[in-house]
């Protein structure tokens, strides 16, 4: 087995470990490129189906090719889609665009506090109806006790020290200093009522090892990853108003490896183009203990 | 062409400069963030205080603040050879558990020693973990030289000292380095200051390593992680899911289930966006389909009917070490978890524990404390299918569970099934100190003119059992037999109020169920009731339990026992009066209630 075939294996590992694990199990899918790898290893894991729903946390400033190429892919491999805002912020503009709260405030209220109030199923989730391909709101408002996230641990510091599988408290708060001990493949599955747990794949990837899998399994990605001719592209998406493209020329995936590889970014970290990270010291620690992902 | 990569652990005492070696690795390499560096320089000079290479790794605030690690951190290092995962484990006693983290995940393990401390409670520790684990490449590594002058003296000590120490641990260290991770010595070239060392330095040392490789010739074990049945798509495959643990196996290969014992062949190898393939190998997460139908459940271990069977067994001996807040205590109900199967454990008996800091062996512990490694006696409360440690490692290990938290692990060291087991014991102490009513059953049979017995319902949910079994009450009690029914249900909200706080409820609620059979047949009732999904292993249960009186058992619906005879099938939903009159006939032909008592 080559390095990218033990990745993939042990992450399938995991996703089934969840599946069997938890009743009420969901996986993040924010359309970028490491939650789109992990939905395409929920297909390996499960032989081309996928039995857990997908949720998108969307905070209305996402560039719109990354909405229009969810619901493809939603409606083509036959997803349970469902996303969740924080229409209350949006309506009262409560976010850095609108001039009122700086990012990182931003952040809390668009993708944290949403995030949190989707999970616990007490703000409303849209969910994706397969035959008029329209979104309406789901009846099911169990909180899911499993929430399978696609962050990898080279992404940042805080991130490196996370677990596979993840617990988080009532106030869904990660105590750093008191995680669980992981063990030829045990996890901790079992939780007191109330708390949930995170379940992280993709720890073990890089961002090299993501785009390589990308080119190998020919996965379907936003063409906002690719120079479309002027000099520019993202190398990570999120939302426009606090996302920069770099400058780059690669126009595909084997462009994109070979410039991580040996060319510009081999020494500069993913998330240079992502603004609230610098707010917050650096570390993204603070929004990440309140429930970032 | 990808990259060749190797995770590596580095551990010791704490203090003895572990983050030091990491961050000077990470620098001499060139492996560091543009502008990282520079960065945690500048945060230096800003709060006045000496720049350090360990504050390269201080990526949290809670770290920075105690000043110690207290989780296994990962970064990234390359050389020309290959890429490194480096794991930082914390060397303070406190997060032992953090230490186990780092360590189970690596490969290779760098062991830190401060040169002018010494070996510390925590090298022993860490050394004596890395061999529990499985780590099989230990290098290790005397930090701080340049404190003792660079002295050899003070380093064949130490590894003098050191290899003694690993040697009654079974493990031979790869290479000892002398390093100052401060001065840089010895990290990524040789030092000039210690002309005395003529070996590699770390970075030569890591990339002259072995990548630790599965044997292809081991037998095949692959636990049952799930078994999937999607029908979205008119997908009719069954799948049986995991990941092979050891070995290979190719389509038309008989297999064995255990420890059901069930046995089919292996039809396809299942995977997703990958050409067909005949053969699938350790390590590869997939799935077969069988040729036959049979009932399997998740938690099973799969293996060739051709290969060495692995032990099946409900007690073993084990080495167990522990993390958990509360100690591990004698005849409490645990939740062990040894590759796909759960379920729960009892400790036994503690036959001695290692105590850390000096390998010596402490006898007559009551309880596994936090820290200790003991050797022990184990007992599950259904069989379970492992190894044993010195034959195949990977099926040999467990993970302990206490009220929710992952709080031990340990390996078998040794099947221990012909021994009588606490369940078998409890039965016979309990037979033996039964108080006997002064009516006999013998007595019994006679006034209500039919003996006892205890009859069971089984087969899967929704099979109409129920209905069958309360319709039988009737039929009975109408004939003036003494019967009675007794409903799941009645149990949950009473007698089994309590049970789902038992790691293995089922287990709990067979126990009871037999109990309360073995006191209902003792009255010289006909007692029904039913269950679902009952394999070969509950029922044995429930006849022990019930002993020395009789069980009569009624399949309803597909059948799963594996070698278990039941008295009668029935078909699923059969005509609940006609199935009444068969297990009527049943009763009769096996005289529990007799034609010249009418």
């Amino acid at each position: 087995m080559d390095h990218l075939q033990k990745l993939e294996a042990h992450s399938v590992f995991l996703l089934r470990e969840a599946y069997r694990e938890f009743n009420n199990l969901c996986m993040l899918w924010s359309i970028g490129k490491d939650s789109t790898v992990l939905l395409w290893l929920a297909r390996k894991a499960f032989f081309d189906h996928v039995p857990i729903p997908l949720v998108h946390i969307d905070t209305h400033y996402k560039i719109p090719e990354m909405i229009e190429y969810r619901d493809r892919l939603a409606l083509k491999w036959k997803l349970n889609m469902i996303y969740g805002q924080n229409s209350e912020a949006l309506k009262n503009k409560r976010t850095f665009p609108d001039g009122n709260v700086d990012r990182i405030t931003c952040c809390r209220n668009l993708k944290s506090e949403a995030l949190k109030h989707t999970l616990s199923g007490e703000w409303s989730r849209y969910k994706l109806n397969h035959e008029t391909q329209k979104y309406e709101v789901d009846s099911n408002k169990d909180p899911y006790t499993g929430v399978i996230v696609g962050v990898r641990a080279d992404e940042e510091g805080s991130r490196s020290k996370e677990r596979y599988f993840s617990p988080r408290d009532k106030e869904n708060e990660w105590g750093v200093g008191d995680q669980p001990p992981e063990f030829w493949n045990q996890y901790k599955t079992d939780f007191a009522p109330g708390t949930h747990v995170r379940i992280h794949p993709l720890l073990d990837w890089t961002e090299l090892n993501i785009w390589e899998y990308i080119e190998r399994e020919k996965i379907p990605t936003v063409s906002l990853y690719f120079d479309q001719g002027n000099g520019q592209r993202y190398r990570s998406l999120g939302c426009y108003p606090c996302t920069t493209p770099v400058v780059s020329d690669a126009k595909n995936e084997a462009d994109i490896i070979k410039e991580l590889r040996t060319g510009r970014f081999s020494n500069i970290a993913e998330r240079s183009g992502r603004e609230q990270d610098k707010e917050d010291g650096g570390g993204l620690e603070t929004l990440r203990r309140e429930g970032y992902m | 062409m990808q990259r060749d990569q190797m995770n590596i652990v580095i551990v010791g005492h704490v203090d003895h400069g572990k983050s030091t070696v990491i961050g000077r690795l990470l620098a001499d390499t060139g492996s560091l963030p543009e502008g990282k560096l520079e960065q945690v320089k500048a945060t230096c000079a800003k709060n006045a205080k000496p720049f350090e290479y360990a504050f390269l790794l201080d990526a949290l605030k809670d770290e920075q603040a105690q000043g110690i690690t207290i989780d296994a951190a990962r970064c990234f290092f390359k050389t020309s050879k290959r890429d490194y995962i480096i794991l930082d484990a914390p060397g303070h006693i406190e997060f032992l558990k953090n230490m186990v983290t780092g360590a189970a995940r690596a490969e290779t393990a760098l062991l830190v020693i401060d040169a002018s401390e010494g070996i510390q409670e925590n090298s022993r520790r860490h050394g004596h973990m890395v061999s529990l684990l499985g780590i099989r490449q230990v290098v290790v590594l005397v930090n701080k030289m340049d404190i003792v002058k660079y002295s050899e003296k003070v380093f064949r000590e130490i590894e003098e000292e050191y290899r003694d120490f690993l040697a009654e641990l079974n493990v031979s260290p790869v290479n000892f380095i002398p390093v100052s991770a401060r001065e840089g010595d010895n990290i990524v070239h040789l030092s000039k200051k210690m002309p005395w060392y003529q070996g590699y330095s770390i970075k030569q040392q890591l990339d002259q390593l072995k990548k630790q490789e599965d044997l292809p010739d081991q037998a095949l074990r692959f636990p049952v992680q799930d078994v999937y049945k999607f029908t979205e798509g008119a997908d009719e495959r069954r799948i049986i899911a995991g990941t092979i643990e050891t070995g290979s196996i190719n389509t038309g290969d008989e297999v064995v289930f255990l420890p059901s014992r069930k046995e089919s062949t292996i039809k396809t190898i299942e995977e997703f966006n990958v050409p067909a393939k005949k053969t699938a190998y350790a390590k590869e997460a997939i799935g077969f389909t069988l040729t036959t139908q049979i009932y399997i459940r998740s938690g099973e271990l799969m293996v060739k009917k051709t290969e060495k069977i692995p032990n099946v067994s409900t007690r073993f001996k084990a080495n167990i070490f522990w993390m958990g807040k509360s100690p591990m205590i004698k005849n409490k109900r645990y939740k062990i978890k040894l590759a796909a199967a759960r379920t729960t454990v009892k400790l036994v008996d503690i036959l001695n524990c290692l105590d850390a800091s000096d390998l010596s062996s402490v006898a007559n512990k009551q309880v596994i404390e936090k820290h200790d490694v003991c050797e022990c006696i184990l007992e599950t409360t259904r069989p379970v299918a492992f190894d044993l440690a010195d034959e195949l490692e990977n099926t040999s290990r467990f993970a302990i569970v206490d009220n929710y938290e992952i709080s031990g692990g340990g390996i078998v060291l040794n099947n221990l099934s012909t021994e009588e087991s606490m369940f078998e014991k409890n039965i016979r102490e309990r037979e033996f100190s039964w108080e006997k009513s002064a009516i006999s059953l013998k007595e019994r049979a006679d006034s209500y003119k039919h003996r006892s017995k205890f009859v069971l319902l089984t087969g899967p949910p929704d099979t109409g059992k129920q209905k069958i079994a309360r319709a039988l009450e009737r039929r009975l009690f109408e004939n003036n037999y003494k019967v009675y029914y007794l409903g799941k249900v009645t149990m949950e909200h009473g007698l089994d109020s309590d049970i789902s706080s038992y790691p293995d409820s089922n287990d709990e609620y067979i126990r009871r169920l037999g109990e309360l059979a073995r006191i209902m047949t003792d009255a010289g009732q006909i007692f029904i009731t039913t269950i679902s999904d009952a394999d070969d292993f509950d029922i044995r249960k429930l006849k022990l339990l019930n002993e020395p009186n009789e069980i009569l058992v009624v399949n309803t619906g597909s059948n799963i026992f594996n070698n278990f005879k039941v008295d009668l099938d029935l078909d699923e939903h059969i005509d609940v009066q006609k199935a009444v009159l068969s297990i009527e006939k049943l009763l009769k032909e096996k005289e529990i209630i007799l034609e010249y008592y009418l």
